[in-house]
């Protein structure tokens, strides 16, 4: 006799779970896309990195939540906690500060709270960082290798964030005040904007971008947006100008938003006031203080080469390139039977 | 009042809008990658039947609704409401025109029927998925036609009106899918 399913919330649906959610040739197209990835960073001479998936340190970024857990034992008898990183980032940059040159890691990164037909909290990135790109570079690359991925290269667009703001809903992203865009976002019909209570002009300008205008990107192809205001810089370098842009960019596929690219920051004091500023911004929103990587700002401190590096979410990749519509149905296990 | 956070949102989850009890039909979480998460939802108002489209800022609460369906029977309708009992508990409950509205037509005493209670009250009726009425009227139409072919309207014991076989005849019970209004067979008389 088999014992009794254990219940765990309303995740558990289905009574099959141990079966995968994903079809036989669903897998072998992954394995299939991460040789051709291999492949292209062989021929182009990026090295392939591992780094901790599990660190002292997390991202103190407010709009992303990583996963806690503890270690306990030699060397930390009565524990320390460890966060599960949210993506390989900082360890990245320190091998880039020590020399290591061009750099990729495949590796599977969580974020929590993320769970939706586009979203699973465990899901698998491509990273990797050129020293000496700037992030058109970069965005250049990025195409190479989706094109590599294909039978049928894609067009390729590239639009600043305003161009879209511009073209799509007639408005300035980097001046507009905030109740322009609550009011842009109730004219052009988005369900119970009007009620939404958005504290920044960024959670208005990512409402506008996500229901208004990403539907609209990459339709025919690859679609790059760039130049992104200096609100949402993260961990891109600032460039000076009338407005002043963060030099950072990402890719949309038929609507779906697959990389996030940064010409990067190198300065580690400027690095050290964004950590702090990230976590005043989470005190007041009532999110916990994440402690920042101190190795980080230490590495850039010492110096790394200038770089521009990105992130592409690789199951949303397997999503766009074989018409699949729910994250699910390429995952060998989704969350609910992982 | 107990309240729901987005995280909990999902299909078939009620909730308050508006001062409406209403219904999650579809959920979808939206976010960027770097940016505010939301929760894109169609939502069906369950006093209007109307579907509607909403837009909430992921971490938001919304006021859980007292929505609960149950089985009653249906008793009878004194001309203004009509009448339904808990067969467990016997506690009767009047529906008026709006909560029954289509329904309305596929109402046979006995029945039982889904009734979605909103603080107690009936705001929604669903007949069975099939039921067996008596035609109380339709031509005689052509004796010897058993195909079934072309078809003739049938007025049923509740008012309805079906498309039947030319053979069914007056005073014949016959079976409904009432999600279609379609006629299905002859019902055995038993």
């Amino acid at each position: 006799m088999s014992p009794a399913p254990r219940k765990t919330d309303n995740l558990m649906t289905q009574s099959d779970t141990w079966r995968p959610s994903v079809s036989l040739e669903m897998i072998q197209a992954r394995a299939e896309m991460l040789s051709r990835i291999r492949g292209f960073f062989g021929q182009v001479g990026v090295l392939e990195v591992e780094t901790p998936i599990c660190s002292r340190f997390a991202t103190t970024d407010p709009a992303i939540e990583s996963f806690a857990t503890r270690y306990t034992g030699p060397a930390a008898a009565q524990g320390t906690d460890f966060y599960l990183h949210t993506s390989p980032e900082f360890p990245m940059k320190r091998l880039l500060a020590a020399g290591s040159g061009a750099i990729y890691q495949i590796c599977k990164v969580f974020r929590n709270g993320e769970l939706g037909r586009r979203h699973n909290p465990e899901f698998t990135l491509l990273e990797w960082y050129r020293p000496g790109f700037d992030h058109i570079q970069l965005m250049d690359e990025v195409a190479s290798l989706v094109n590599q991925l294909i039978d049928t290269p894609l067009q390729v667009e590239q639009l600043t964030y305003a161009e879209a703001f511009k073209h799509t809903l007639a408005l300035d992203p980097h001046t507009e005040n905030i109740e322009n865009l609550r009011h842009c976002a109730i004219e052009q019909g988005v369900p119970g904007a009007d009620e939404l209570n958005l504290e920044s002009r960024d959670g208005w300008l990512d409402l506008l971008l996500s229901h208004l205008i990403e539907p609209q990107l990459g339709k025919s192809g690859m679609t790059f947006l760039y130049d992104y205001p200096v609100s949402q810089a993260a961990l891109a370098r600032v460039r000076e100008g009338d407005p002043p842009v963060a030099e950072r960019f990402e890719l949309y596929l038929s609507g779906v938003e697959l990389a996030n690219g940064f010409h990067e920051l190198t300065d580690g004091q400027e690095q050290l006031q964004r950590f702090k500023a990230d976590n005043r911004h989470r005190q007041q929103s009532q999110q916990s203080h994440m402690p920042m990587d101190e190795s980080l700002i230490e590495a850039l401190d010492a110096g790394m080469p200038s770089c521009a590096g990105v992130a592409l979410g690789l199951d949303r990749l397997l999503m766009v390139l074989t018409g699949i519509n729910d994250i699910r149905q390429v995952l060998a296990f989704d969350i609910s039977r992982a | 009042m107990a309240s729901y956070s987005t995280s909990e949102f999902k299909g078939g989850l009620k909730f308050m809008m508006d001062g409406d009890p209403c219904s999650i039909i579809e959920n979808e979480f939206v976010k960027p990658g770097k940016g505010q998460a939301f929760n894109r939802v169609k939502i069906r108002n369950l006093k209007t039947g109307r579907v509607l489209e909403k837009t909430f800022k992921s971490g938001e609460s919304v006021e859980a609704a007292d929505v609960h369906e149950t089985d009653m029977q249906y008793l009878y309708n004194d001309g203004e409401f009509w009448h339904f009992m808990d067969p467990e508990s016997f506690e009767q409950v009047g529906a008026d025109k709006a909560a029954v509205a289509e329904s309305a037509k596929w109402l046979k005493e006995q029945d039982s029927c889904m009734v979605t209670l909103w603080n107690g009250s009936p705001i929604i009726i669903e007949p069975p998925k099939f039921v067996v009425l008596n035609v109380t009227d339709t031509d005689p139409g052509l004796k010897g036609d058993t195909s079934g072919s072309g078809g003739k309207p049938a007025t049923l014991e509740t008012g309805a009106v079906v498309r039947v076989p030319l053979f069914v005849q007056i005073g014949e019970a016959i079976k409904v899918d009432t999600r279609s209004g379609e006629y299905v067979s002859r019902a055995k008389e038993d």
